[in-house]
C-alpha cells in the first residue's frame, strides 16, 4: 500500500519525509475491517432496523446477479445516497446474504465522531477528506489505496457517486473523481474488467426528513457527533414505513468504454505514475457517471405517497379526499405509463392505500372533514413572528417536496416538453425543440440530464406523450390533442416551483445586487429576498427558499454566462440575464 | 538427402562430421577468400546447376517434397491410426514413427473434438480452379531470352500464392484458389535478380519476392486489386554460401538459403549463425531480413538486425548496399533499417553478410517448473535484470504445460506441493564452453529457486523445444477434425506481461463465446524471449468449429479482437512476424502518421511504379 509514496516526491522534500507523510495519510484513511465489529454492528443494527422499519425489501435476483458478478470481476457498489442509513444497510444486507463485505469511502466528518468513527472503520469504512484539491500526495495515496484494494480483489469498493447525501431526494450531479480511480485499473490493463453495480435505496419515510428541510432553509447542519447520534435515539420510536434496496444489473466498465476510450493512451507512462484523465476520458467519465445515476433513478422504488405528495404540493389549499383519490389514481396510471417503478399494493382499494400513506406522514398534514392539506402540525405554542411562520410552513413544504422529487425523473422530460410547448412561439417542431433545449440546458444543474442527450430526451418526451394521446407529433409540428390539456397542465406545474424559484433568483440578481456580491452572501441574501416576496404576498412558492435550488440556479446562470464569477476576489458580478 | 533430427544438428557432432565428408568436394570448389564480385561472375558460369547437391535442398517444384495445402514435408504428418492412437509419420523428426497414446484424450478433452467427426481436406489440387495466367508476353520472352527459368504451371503458381495464415491454408484445404501469381521465375544469382527487376520495370509487371513461404501475415497473398501480371520471384535457387571470413567471423551468403541449410553448411565448417527461428527448416535468409526475424537463441547471437553486417538489395532504382564491412557506422540513419522489415515492398534482398560464431563447445537443455505463471514471469524478469539469460529461455503457461504433459511423461506430478492446474514450466538452453555453461546453469537455477522454481531435467527441456517444430504439423491434424487455430505474438514491457497475457486470453475466450463457438477454446500464452525492458509473448489459440457456418471469419474476428486487446494493453503490433496485409490497419496507430509517411516516401522514391506491389506494410 505504501509503494506509491516513493513515486511522488514533491520537490524539496526528502523521500523519508514524503514517505512519513504518506503513511500518516494512510493511517488516517485506512479501514480496519474486522468481522467481530461487523457482527456487533449487525446485531445492533438488526434491532434498530426492526424498530425503525416495517420491512426492508431487497430484489433477490439482484443479489444473485451480484453474487455472480463478484465471482467474475472486482465489483464496485454505487448506492444512491439519501440517508446515513444507506451504507449501514448495504453492509448489513451483504452480510446477511453472505456476500463479501464492502469497503466504503466515507466522508472525513464521520471520523471525528468519537468511538463511532473507529467502529465504522472496523466495519469497513475508510475516510477521505472532503476537499483535497491541491494536495497531490493525498490524491496519490488515496487513489493508490483504492486501486490496490480493487486490483487485489480484496473486497467490493463502495462509494457514492453523488458525493454526499441528497438533501432534496433528487439525485445530485455525480462526481467523477472516484469513478476515474476505480476505472483506471481497467484503462491501464491491470484488470480485465470491473463490474459497477448501481444500487437504488429508497425510503418510505426518510429519517433525516425535517433535518434536511431545516438545513435547506439555512439552519446549518450540526457537526456529526456521538451525542447527536444519541439524541437521534428519539427517531427509534417512530415509524418509518418500509425501505427498498434494489441492486441493479452490473455494468461492465469494459463494455461501457467500448469505442469511447483508447486504452493505448496509457501505454507511454509507467502505470504507477498518476495521470490526469485526458479530455476524452473526462468526457466519458462524466457521461458514464450520469448514466449510472440515471440507472439508480430508474430502479428507485416509489411509494404511493410520492404521488400524493406531488398532488398536495400542486394544491396548497388542500384537496378533498375523494378528489385526491381520483387524481392519485389518474397520476398512478400516468406514472406507470412513463415507466415509474411504483410499489402500489395489489388488491387494495385506492382510498385504503391513500389513508395508509397519509397516516404514515401525518406530521406533515392536517386532515379534517375529508379535507387534506399540507400544514404545520407541531406548531410551537408561543406566538411566532410572521417570518417564523413562513419558515415553519416552508419546512413542511420542503419535506413534502423531497417525496415529490423522488418521482421527478419520471415526469421530467415530458414536463420540459410541456413547458416548452407553452412558451414556444409556435407549434413548429424546431421552435418547440429549441425551447425544450433551452429549458433542459437551464435545469441541467437541477436534474440529472445526460450531457449531449438533448435530441434523445426530446424524442423520448414526444414518444411518451404521444403514447398517452396527449400530443400528435407531425412532420414539422407538434399539436396538442383535445384530451391532452389536463396532462400537460399537470406536467408543467410539476416544473413550476423550479421555474418560479429560478425567476426569484434572477430577479434578485437583476434588482437587488450591487456590483460586488460575494459568494458567501449570496444564499442568505436571496433567501431574504424570497422571504420578503412571500411576506408581501407576491410569491406563493415556498420552494424558492431552498438553498439547494438557489445554488443550482446560480450555477446554471454562471454556466450560461449570464453571471460572471471574478475569481480573485471571489465576487459574483452579474451582467444581465437571459430569463 | 534430408537428415533425421536435423533440428538439433549442432548437438550431434558425429553426423555433422559424416556430412562434412559428403559435402567436402562441393565446398572445395570455392576458394576461402573469394569475394562477392568473383562470386557474381562465377554465377554465370555455373548458371545451369543441375547437379543434385545437398546445398540446394529446396527444389523448384517444392510440391514434390512439401505439402501443397499444409505445413512442412509431405511425408511428415500427424494422424490418428485405426486404433485411434495418434502417430507422427515420416523419418525426419525425433517424433517420427512414434505413437502418442495420450494425444487423443488431450485433443478430445481440450477441444470437445471427436475422431468420428472428420473434416478432411481436398486430396489434390483441382487445376481447373486455377485461373489461366495473365501473361505479359514480351516480359516472359525477355526473361527466357536472358536464360532464366520460368514456369506458368498451375501447381507452381498456387504454391507461391500463400503463406501459412489460417485462412490461406483453410481455403487450400477446401480447394478454393484465389488470385495466384501468373509467372514464377527462379533467379540463381544477384545479377539474375538485377535483370529480372530491370525487365519488370520496363514491362511494368508486379514482382512478389518469395523465400521460404512461411509468412503468417498474409504477406504473400496476391493483392486482388492488382491488374498487372504478377510474377513470383522465387529466391530458393540462390542458396550458396559465397565466402566465409574466419578472421572477421563473417559469412557472405545468398539470400535464398533456408535456415537449416545455412546452419548445416556452416556447422560443417565449424561455425554457426545461431539464428534459429521456429520456422528455420523452411524460412530463408532474405525472408528473415525482410521481416525483422528473431531467433530463439537471440540472447547469445542477437536478432537478425544484430547479425547482419552488410545487405545487398536490388530495387527498381538500382542496388542498395553499404561500401564497407565496418561493424558500426555513423552515417545518418542506418540504411539497413529501411531494408530490414520492408516485407518485399522495396526490392529483393540478394546477398547478406552475416556474423558467424564458432560452434559452441557444449550445449545443455534444462527445464524448471514453477508453481504458477506469475512466479515464472517474475523469475524470467529477474534473469533479464541480472542479464544472465541462457541462449534461450521460454515459459509456457499452464494450458501449454498440460499439452506437453500428454505428450511426454513429465514426471512432475510428483511435485505434489504444486497445483497441476496452475503450475507452468520454463525450458532452457545453455550454450558455451562447458565450465561456463555449468556455472551459468547454476546461476539461473538459483534465481529460479527464489521464485519457487524446481529443476525438472534436461529431457523435458529438450522435448519442449522439439515441440516447437511439430506444433505447426499439429494444426493440420486439428483441421482434419474441425479444429482450427493459429499463433500470434507481441512484445511488451515487463510490468505488463502478466496483465497482457491474462487479458488477451480472457478476451479470446469471451469473443469465442459471443461469436457462437460451441466449445471452449484453447487460449494459451508463453513468454519466448526476454529483453532488458520487456519480453516477447506468444499466444496459441484454437477452437472446435463444429456448428459454425463461417469458421474462418469467426477466427479472424477473434484474432482481430485479440490484437486490439494486445495494443490496448501496451503490447506491440508484432515482435517478429511482421505486418504484411493482416495487420496493416494498425500501422498508423503503431508508428504515428509521420512515421508512416516517412516509410511511404521511401517507397515512393525507391519504387515509384510499385513494381514490388505486394502491398504489405504500408
Amino acid at each position: 500500500k505504501q509503494r506509491d509514496s516513493r513515486n511522488h516526491k514533491q520537490s524539496g522534500d526528502s523521500t523519508e519525509c514524503v514517505a512519513e507523510e504518506a503513511s500518516l495519510i494512510l493511517d488516517e484513511m485506512a479501514h480496519r475491517l474486522q468481522l467481530s465489529t461487523v457482527r456487533f454492528f449487525v446485531f445492533t443494527l438488526s434491532k434498530a432496523f426492526k424498530r425503525l422499519f416495517r420491512s426492508v425489501c431487497v430484489n433477490e435476483e439482484g443479489i444473485q446477479r451480484l453474487q455472480q458478478a463478484v465471482q467474475e470481476h472486482p465489483v464496485v457498489l454505487l448506492p444512491s445516497h439519501r440517508s446515513y442509513m444507506d451504507f449501514l444497510m448495504m453492509s448489513y444486507l451483504l452480510y446477511m446474504y453472505d456476500l463479501p463485505l464492502p469497503v466504503i469511502a466515507a466522508g472525513m466528518d464521520f471520523m471525528s465522531m468519537k468511538f463511532v468513527g473507529e467502529m465504522l472503520r472496523m466495519s469497513g469504512a475508510f475516510f477521505i477528506r472532503r476537499s483535497f484539491g491541491g494536495d497531490k500526495l493525498y490524491w496519490a495515496v488515496f487513489s493508490e489505496y483504492v486501486k490496490t484494494m480493487l486490483r487485489n480483489g480484496y473486497a467490493p469498493i463502495e462509494f457514492f457517486l453523488e458525493g454526499t447525501r441528497s438533501r432534496t431526494c433528487k439525485s445530485l450531479t455525480p462526481k467523477t473523481g472516484l469513478l476515474n480511480i476505480v476505472m483506471e485499473p481497467f484503462f491501464k490493463g491491470e484488470l480485465f474488467d470491473v463490474n459497477l453495480v448501481p444500487v437504488s435505496i429508497s425510503y418510505e419515510r426518510i429519517l433525516e426528513e425535517s433535518l434536511y428541510a431545516r438545513e435547506l432553509l439555512g439552519i446549518p447542519k450540526p457537526k456529526e457527533s456521538t451525542s447527536g447520534l444519541l439524541k437521534a435515539r428519539r427517531v427509534l420510536s417512530e415509524d418509518y414505513g418500509s425501505m427498498y434496496v434494489y441492486f441493479g444489473h452490473p455494468v461492465s466498465v469494459r463494455s461501457l468504454t467500448e469505442g469511447k476510450i483508447t486504452r493505448s493512451q496509457y501505454n507511454l507512462l509507467p502505470r504507477c505514475i498518476p495521470q490526469k484523465p485526458s479530455a476524452d476520458t473526462h468526457e466519458f467519465l462524466n457521461d458514464a457517471a450520469f448514466r449510472l445515476v440515471r440507472i439508480q433513478e430508474e430502479n428507485m422504488v416509489l411509494k404511493p405517497w410520492v404521488l400524493i405528495a406531488t398532488l398536495l404540493l400542486q394544491n396548497p389549499d388542500g384537496m378533498d379526499l375523494s378528489s385526491l383519490a381520483e387524481q392519485t389514481d389518474w397520476l398512478r396510471h400516468l406514472a406507470l405509463a412513463f415507466g415509474a417503478y411504483l410499489d402500489w399494493p395489489d388488491h387494495e382499494a385506492c382510498s385504503e392505500v391513500i389513508s395508509c400513506s397519509l397516516a404514515l406522514h401525518r406530521h406533515l398534514l392536517s386532515v379534517s372533514a375529508g379535507h387534506v392539506q399540507l400544514s404545520v402540525t407541531d406548531a410551537p405554542q408561543v406566538e411566532s413572528t410572521p417570518e417564523e411562520a413562513v419558515f415553519h410552513q416552508a419546512v413542511v413544504v420542503l419535506s413534502c417536496a423531497s417525496y415529490r422529487n423522488q418521482i421527478l425523473h419520471v415526469f421530467l422530460r415530458p414536463a420540459l416538453l410541456a413547458v416548452a410547448m407553452q412558451s414556444a412561439n409556435s407549434n413548429r417542431k424546431d421552435d418547440v425543440y429549441n425551447c425544450f433545449n433551452f429549458l433542459r440546458n437551464m435545469f441541467s444543474n437541477e436534474f440529472i440530464l445526460c450531457p449531449g442527450d438533448s435530441v434523445q430526451d426530446f424524442e423520448e418526451a414526444c414518444y411518451l406523450l404521444m403514447k398517452r394521446g396527449v400530443l400528435q407529433v407531425l412532420e414539422h409540428e407538434i399539436v396538442m390533442s383535445a384530451s391532452g390539456h389536463s396532462t400537460l397542465a399537470f406536467l408543467s406545474s410539476v416544473l413550476d416551483p423550479f421555474l418560479q424559484g429560478y425567476q426569484v433568483v434572477s430577479r434578485y440578481l437583476c434588482e437587488e445586487t450591487n456590483e460586488n456580491l460575494t459568494e458567501k452572501e449570496f444564499i442568505p441574501a436571496v433567501r431574504n429576498f424570497a422571504l420578503k416576496l412571500i411576506l408581501a404576498g407576491r410569491l406563493k412558492c415556498y420552494e424558492a427558499l431552498s438553498s439547494d435550488l438557489q445554488k443550482n440556479a446560480l450555477a446554471a446562470f454562471l454556466r450560461l454566462k449570464a453571471v460572471r464569477k471574478v475569481k480573485v476576489t471571489y465576487q459574483v458580478n452579474f451582467e444581465g440575464l437571459v430569463l | 538427402m534430408e537428415e533425421n533430427g536435423s533440428l538439433f544438428l549442432s548437438s550431434s557432432s558425429s553426423s555433422a562430421q559424416q556430412r562434412l565428408r559428403i559435402i567436402a568436394g562441393h565446398l572445395q570448389k570455392r576458394p576461402e577468400d573469394e569475394n562477392a564480385s568473383v562470386a557474381a561472375q562465377e554465377c554465370k558460369a555455373e548458371a545451369p546447376r543441375s547437379e543434385p547437391s545437398s546445398a540446394t535442398p529446396v527444389p523448384r517444384r517444392r510440391q514434390e517434397i512439401m505439402k501443397w495445402n499444409g505445413w512442412g514435408y509431405s511425408d511428415s504428418r500427424f494422424l490418428f491410426n485405426k486404433k485411434g492412437q495418434a502417430e507422427f509419420t515420416g523419418k525426419r523428426y525425433r517424433l517420427s514413427g512414434l505413437i502418442l497414446p495420450s494425444l487423443k484424450d488431450w485433443f478430445e478433452g481440450t477441444f470437445g473434438a471427436n475422431l468420428q467427426h472428420r473434416s478432411p481436406a481436398t486430396p489434390s489440387l483441382n487445376l481447373s480452379a486455377v485461373a489461366p495466367p495473365n501473361l505479359n508476353q514480351p516480359f516472359v520472352e525477355d526473361l527466357k531470352a536472358a536464360g532464366l527459368t520460368v514456369s506458368h504451371d498451375p501447381e507452381d503458381r498456387v504454391f507461391r500464392a500463400h503463406g501459412h495464415c489460417l485462412h490461406e491454408v483453410f481455403a487450400l484445404r477446401e480447394g478454393r484458389i484465389g488470385r495466384v501469381p501468373d509467372t514464377v521465375v527462379w533467379p540463381s544469382c544477384h545479377s539474375d535478380v538485377e535483370k529480372i527487376v530491370e525487365l519488370a520495370c520496363e514491362h511494368n509487371v508486379c514482382l512478389i519476392p518469395y523465400g521460404g513461404g512461411t509468412s503468417v501475415s498474409s504477406a504473400l497473398e496476391c493483392p486482388r486489386e492488382e491488374s498487372r501480371s504478377i510474377v513470383s520471384l522465387d529466391t530458393s535457387q540462390m542458396s550458396r554460401i559465397l565466402w566465409i571470413d574466419e578472421k572477421n567471423l563473417t559469412a557472405h551468403v545468398e539470400a535464398g538459403i533456408i535456415g537449416q541449410d545455412l546452419e548445416r553448411q556452416l556447422n560443417e565448417r565449424g561455425f554457426c549463425t545461431g539464428h534459429e527461428p521456429d520456422s528455420m527448416e523452411f524460412s530463408s535468409l532474405g525472408g528473415w531480413v525482410a521481416t525483422r526475424a528473431s531467433g530463439m537463441k537471440k540472447n547469445i547471437y542477437g536478432n537478425i538486425e544484430d547479425l547482419v553486417v552488410h545487405i545487398k538489395m536490388v530495387t527498381p532504382r538500382g542496388v542498395i548496399e553499404k561500401s564497407c564491412l565496418g561493424p558500426r557506422m555513423s552515417t545518418g540513419p542506418d540504411i539497413h533499417h529501411f531494408i530490414l522489415g520492408s516485407e518485399g515492398t522495396l526490392g529483393v534482398v540478394t546477398e547478406v553478410t552475416l556474423k558467424i560464431r564458432p560452434i559452441p563447445e557444449y550445449q545443455k537443455y534444462g527445464s524448471v517448473v514453477f508453481p504458477n505463471f506469475q512466479q515464472g514471469v517474475a523469475c524470467l524478469r529477474e534473469v533479464a535484470r541480472q542479464r544472465c539469460a541462457p541462449a534461450s529461455i521460454r515459459l509456457m503457461d499452464n494450458e501449454q504445460f498440460q499439452f506437453g504433459e500428454f505428450c511426454f511423461f513429465l514426471i512432475l506430478l510428483s511435485f505434489f506441493c504444486f497445483d497441476p492446474q496452475h503450475l507452468c514450466v520454463a525450458t532452457l538452453l545453455f550454450e558455451g564452453d562447458r565450465g561456463k555453461v555449468l556455472q551459468h546453469e547454476k546461476q539461473v537455477y538459483d534465481i529460479a529457486a527464489k521464485f519457487g522454481g524446481l529443476a525438472a531435467g534436461e529431457d523435458n527441456g529438450q522435448r519442449g523445444y522439439m515441440l516447437t517444430f511439430v506444433i505447426a504439423y499439429l494444426r493440420d491434424l486439428g483441421m482434419d477434425y474441425y479444429v482450427i487455430g493459429e499463433s500470434f505474438e507481441t512484445s511488451v514491457p515487463w510490468d505488463r506481461v502478466l496483465d497482457l497475457c491474462r487479458n488477451v486470453k480472457e478476451r479470446i475466450v469471451r469473443e469465442c463465446k459471443e461469436r457462437g463457438v460451441q466449445f471452449p477454446p484453447l487460449s494459451t500464452s508463453r513468454v519466448t524471449q526476454t529483453y532488458d525492458a520487456g519480453a516477447c509473448v506468444y499466444f496459441y489459440f484454437a477452437f472446435n468449429y463444429r456448428g459454425l457456418s463461417d469458421p474462418v471469419h469467426v477466427y479472424e474476428q477473434v484474432e482481430h479482437a485479440a490484437r486490439e486487446e494486445i495494443l490496448a494493453n501496451g503490447g506491440s503490433l508484432s515482435h517478429h512476424h511482421g505486418v504484411g496485409k493482416l495487420r496493416k490497419e494498425w500501422m498508423k496507430e503503431s508508428v504515428s502518421g509521420v512515421g508512416l509517411g516517412m516509410l511511404k516516401s521511401v517507397k515512393e522514391y525507391v519504387d515509384p511504379q510499385n513494381i514490388f506491389g505486394n502491398r504489405n506494410l504500408l
